[in-house]
């Protein structure tokens, strides 16, 4: 918006000035129109984002009667119980709950763990450093469903099954790599002569991570922790696989909808909206590394 | 600059080899202890050999799944990746819209996967859905549980919904990257917007494209839960891709070995492509500044 109101004040003063200025105003204007068009490609794709969203919101904003009875774009006689039912309900509510728990679990120990390897990669060279980054690699592009059926037998083995430490660990398979992708990437773009007179002025290595490196990566550990949590809380099948009745993740609870009545549509579609809540809030503090994220670091 | 070689590094990285070695060795190893012996108890167990994989390799069903799994993913790519660069064209440049468009544009990455194929499936329904009573409304007869082209086209377009995104991100910040310094230079060079886009966007964006690409296969290769909610892999088997085949064997009828023999077969096909992966990221570091 802002570019094509600056664009028309130019073209306005163009007009004003278009005897000095006669041979800018044609260029000025075919940007103009290009931007424009620009614009309206821009929108309508946003556009296609929005509407299965706001769909789903319309949705969880009916009663069962009007979803099924009339069509209409908005909400007719609009509704808060499908959201009351989630919020009072102890079965609903507590797969939001058991999810934030594995979510949160599982963000902690993948940072944990790799901050130190992360460093290790970016700053040393060591016997199989490259055949253990790859090995690394290939955790986060397996498909989870290979390891199904053994994290299943595993992690009843050891006692852990239906808990949210067992999907947290489990989940540490794609998350750990990732983050130690991402840091690695965010660390090597700190220039080595930082450690270097840290060192010298006798820091301490684990004094120096803490209190001079860290700050210095502050955005790249943010954006990292965004991305665990956000694939921890975006997978369902070993969330599933691994939980029962006590640990039972959001996504399974949705599966209760589902009854010899049919399926609750409000119900099911208020449940869907309030997913969407955490991703939504942490988005916005890492908007500007997101794709950095997403390429591993290394755009 | 070269990296000093330390070898006490690996204490660094030693928390990290544990807690993957307990999630990904131990069952791994699970999975091949499987694949090559028949278990009926705990005491009866049989070495087979290679019969689950002869088994695996010949079953027709599966050798459907994993065509139909190359075409949805081929598809994904061919759609996604222009339409990423195409919208990240579009971005503004700068601005208050620029923070706007990019949350807007993530807000489909953050949605967990079995929640985008419910939304879809309400979306799309053609008695409740905003697109699916549309489409009928001007005269297509569009039903996705019954109809296996329109089951195909509603669950690609879902992907495309979901994913894009990703692609216009990593384009945009390879497009953030581009000095102006070789804007005005083509300008000054009265290069069109095509020729710019050829030459000095295009060749710049290959980095990122790649990244792109990689991503994007290998994440639509594992796909499940999507196509599973929305779809139920469904009608008969038409959108049931590999990972759902997979899941199926394993944890709903059990069948240990041929499972295992699968999710081998499907690990190294992973692992093929994650090798390709790695050495055209190791090449980038070195060639692009």
């Amino acid at each position: 918006m802002t570019t094509s109101n600056a664009a028309a004040t130019d073209q306005s003063a163009a007009e004003l000035e278009n005897k000095t200025a006669a041979r800018a105003k044609p260029a000025r204007r075919k940007a103009s129109i290009g931007s424009r068009k620009r614009f309206i490609g821009l929108g309508l794709y946003i556009f296609f984002l929005m509407v299965p969203l706001y769909w789903m919101l319309n949705m969880s904003l009916q009663p069962n009667s009007e979803i099924l009875g009339t069509f209409s774009l908005w909400p007719q006689t609009l509704t808060f119980d499908n959201y009351i039912q989630i919020f009072t309900d102890p079965a609903w509510y507590t797969g939001y709950l058991n999810s934030i728990k594995y979510v949160a679990l599982n963000t902690i120990i993948s940072l944990t763990v790799a901050l130190p390897a992360a460093y290790a990669f970016s700053r040393y060279s060591f016997m199989g450093d490259k055949h253990l980054f790859f090995w690394l690699l290939t955790n986060r592009m397996a498909p989870p469903a290979v390891f199904l059926l053994p994290f299943f037998q595993l992690y009843q083995t050891v006692g852990l099954f239906d808990t949210p430490l067992a999907v947290a660990l489990a989940h540490t398979l794609f998350n750990v790599p990732l983050a130690v992708w991402i840091l690695e990437g965010f660390m090597s773009g700190v220039p080595r002569e930082i450690d270097e007179t840290a060192y010298i002025d006798g820091y301490t290595w684990p004094r120096f991570f803490v209190r001079i490196f860290l700050p210095l990566i502050k955005a790249g550990v943010g954006v990292t922790a965004f991305f665990c949590f956000m694939f921890s809380w975006v997978e369902l099948l070993l969330a599933r696989t691994l939980t029962a009745t006590e640990a039972k993740p959001i996504a399974a609870t949705m599966t209760r909808t589902v009854s010899a009545a049919g399926i609750d549509w409000g119900l099911l579609a208020a449940a869907g909206m309030l997913t969407l809540v955490p991703g939504a809030l942490v988005i916005w503090f890492v908007r500007k590394n997101i794709a950095k994220g997403f390429a591993l670091g290394r755009v | 600059m070269q990296k000093p070689v330390y070898q006490r590094a690996w204490f660094m990285v030693l928390p990290v080899v544990l807690i993957v070695s307990f999630s990904a060795i131990i069952p791994l190893m699970t999975v091949v202890n499987y694949a090559f012996q028949d278990i009926f108890g705990p005491d009866s167990r049989y070495f087979v050999g290679t019969e689950w994989f002869t088994q695996i390799l010949g079953d027709p069903d599966l050798r459907e799944a994993l065509g139909r799994q190359l075409l949805f993913s081929s598809a994904v790519l061919a759609i996604e990746i222009p339409l990423g660069v195409g919208v990240a064209l579009c971005m503004p440049r700068k601005g208050f819209w620029v923070s706007a468009c990019l949350v807007l544009l993530a807000l489909p990455l953050l949605v967990p996967w079995n929640v985008v194929g419910t939304m879809w499936q309400i979306f799309a329904r053609p008695d409740i859905g905003l697109a699916g009573v549309a489409l009928n409304s001007i005269g297509f007869d569009y039903n996705y549980t019954g109809d296996t082209l329109d089951a195909w086209m509603t669950v690609l377009v879902m992907d495309v919904w979901h994913w894009t995104s990703l692609s216009v991100l990593l384009c945009y910040a390879g497009l953030q990257a581009i000095p102006d310094a070789f804007y005005q230079a083509a300008r000054i060079d009265g290069a069109s917007r095509w020729a710019i886009f050829r030459f000095i966007e295009l060749p710049k964006l290959q980095g990122v494209l790649m990244i792109a690409v990689l991503l994007r296969f290998m994440d639509s290769f594992k796909i499940y839960a999507e196509p599973f909610v929305l779809t139920g892999g469904g009608p008969g088997d038409s959108t049931t891709f590999l990972s759902q085949k997979l899941a199926t064997m394993a944890v709903g009828q059990f069948d240990l070995g041929p499972a295992a023999a699968f999710s081998l077969i499907y690990f190294l096909i992973i692992l093929l492509f994650s090798y390709v992966f790695y050495t055209v990221i190791n090449n980038l570091g070195k060639g692009v500044s």
